[in-house]
């Protein structure tokens, strides 16, 4: 089970109140991971990545396990901990006043 | 008794305010969407428990809702689980999906526009700015966005088709975008012809198609705008807002980023009647519901102070289609107000007498029960407010 931490706004589109499990098969990855998201969440395409070419949003990142993972390959595999579910993926919006 | 609904955008979430036929006491619900911009909301004609809403973000992109109970609920148009399946049962979240269309079969694959400095820069869609429903039909509506295209949608906003002939026209690789971004922010449908669709962009000017969105055309003549190279050009024009009443639907009023403009003839030719405005810069524009040669807009002091003259908040009436206007105060802001109203947040409702409302960057929304004579806060602290729109309700 893949867990992933959404920003506030995204979990009131997609009708969550905290973190989202995924089961995903075979390489866990940011595609992966996002395909599986979308699917279960629908709603949520094109908010975190856009819907042709796939590229991140730019005001959004990627963290596990304290590290950015937003500038690695779409199909590099994602922490042994994210797999297991022992830590979550964290989609984190860029900080913004006003 | 008649009701009317004011449907709000504001930076911050969307906002309903409604009334009786009175209009003097009115309830807010909202915020919808809280914390997202709300670009626009508007109503069906033909049902108006239909409402489309422009939701966006800088960090999430655009969202489209939709509610069929008049704002009460909503929701994303082909999103909710199980609404919509794909080929391989995966649902298909099609209503937030605005591409382009550069196919060589039915566009140009126009892939660039002029970028400030003269280079080009590619098309990036950013958000939709304006939502036209159909007069005739509550499940088809059309989108104007930025970077400037026209979609469309026949199946209640879950599916979006760009009109790809505007972009491709021959003028499309030299559009420019105007300091807010290069939107398509005007869209009127023509009541009486199903074929004609009038557009603009900030800032290429107005265009007009006569056969349901196949082919435009320029139409911008008579526009004299002096911040351009070629103060005449064809496109180049930062035009703000074109507004029609659907009784004359050959008679258009356009704010221009200055001068107020008319044209009586489909906008093949415009003349001038700013007349005795005090400034004739300016963003919203708007017709009298029941007298198409009454108009309002809210004189702005320039293009580089987006605000009232001396701090004093004025809508001027001509009801003479323009030349002759008359200054609207009472119960508008008498002194150190510096607020803006931008060019989608006035309309107005089809009482009698007619209803004028319109909203500012300082989170007011102001409302006239009898044509502009009187004036009076219906909202006071809302966040910055992008659209105004009004139902009336039998």
């Amino acid at each position: 089970m893949i867990r992933v931490v959404l920003p506030g706004h995204l979990r009131t589109l997609a009708h969550v109140s905290s973190e989202v499990q995924l089961e995903i098969v075979g390489p866990v990855t940011q595609r992966s991971v996002l395909d599986a998201l979308e699917a279960q969440y629908p709603m949520l395409r094109g908010t975190i990545r856009d819907h042709v070419t796939h590229e991140r949003r730019p005001f959004l990142r990627f963290f596990a396990c304290e590290e950015d993972y937003s500038l690695e390959p779409p199909d590099t595999p994602l922490p042994e901990a994210v797999a297991s579910g022992a830590e979550p993926l964290l989609i984190i919006g860029a900080i913004a006043g006003g | 008794m008649s009701k009317v609904r004011v449907l709000v955008g504001t930076r911050k979430g969307a906002f309903i305010l409604t009334s009786d036929g009175k209009r003097d006491k009115w309830e807010i619900s909202g915020p919808h969407f809280a914390g997202w911009e709300m670009y626009h909301l508007k109503g069906s004609t033909v049902d108006p428990n239909r409402i489309y809403a422009s939701q966006c973000s800088g960090w999430f992109g655009q969202i489209i809702q939709r509610s069929d109970d008049g704002g009460k609920t909503w929701i994303q148009p082909g999103t909710p689980p199980g609404e919509q399946k794909g080929p391989g049962g995966m649902p298909k979240g099609e209503s937030n999906k605005f591409v382009y269309n550069v196919s060589a079969e039915t566009g140009k694959p126009l892939t660039t526009h002029m970028w400030y400095d003269g280079t080009q820069h590619p098309w990036e869609f950013k958000r939709v700015w304006h939502l036209e429903p159909s007069p005739t039909d509550p499940d088809t509506v059309y989108a104007g966005i930025e970077d400037a295209g026209l979609f469309r949608s026949t199946d209640g906003g879950q599916n979006w088709k760009e009109l790809s002939g505007l972009r491709g026209h021959d003028s499309g690789a030299g559009w420019q975008p105007g300091a807010g971004g290069m939107c398509l922010h005007t869209v009127i449908l023509d009541p009486k012809d199903p074929n004609r669709i009038y557009i603009a962009i900030s800032a290429a000017g107005a265009f007009r198609t006569d056969d349901g969105g196949t082919t435009w055309k320029p139409i911008n003549k008579g526009l004299y705008s002096q911040y351009i190279p070629n103060p005449t050009a064809e496109v180049g024009h930062c035009v703000h807002h074109v507004a029609m009443n659907p009784s004359r639907p050959g008679v258009l009023f356009m704010q221009k980023h200055w001068d107020v403009m008319r044209s009586d003839n489909s906008g093949d030719s415009w003349t001038e009647v700013s007349g005795n405005l005090p400034t004739d810069f300016g963003f919203v524009i708007d017709v009298h519901a029941h007298e198409p040669e009454t108009i309002y807009v809210v004189p702005i002091k320039s293009d580089g102070e987006h605000f009232p003259l001396d701090g004093k908040l004025r809508v001027y009436r001509s009801k003479t289609g323009g030349n002759e206007w008359e200054e609207l105060a009472k119960g508008l802001p008498e002194r150190d107000c510096y607020v803006n109203v931008l060019r989608d947040a006035m309309a107005v409702d089809s009482l009698d007498k007619c209803g004028v409302y319109f909203g500012t960057t300082g989170g007011q929304v102001y409302a006239s029960a009898d044509a502009g004579d009187n004036w009076s806060p219906i909202a006071k602290h809302l966040p910055a407010v992008l659209s105004v729109e009004v139902q009336t309700l039998p």
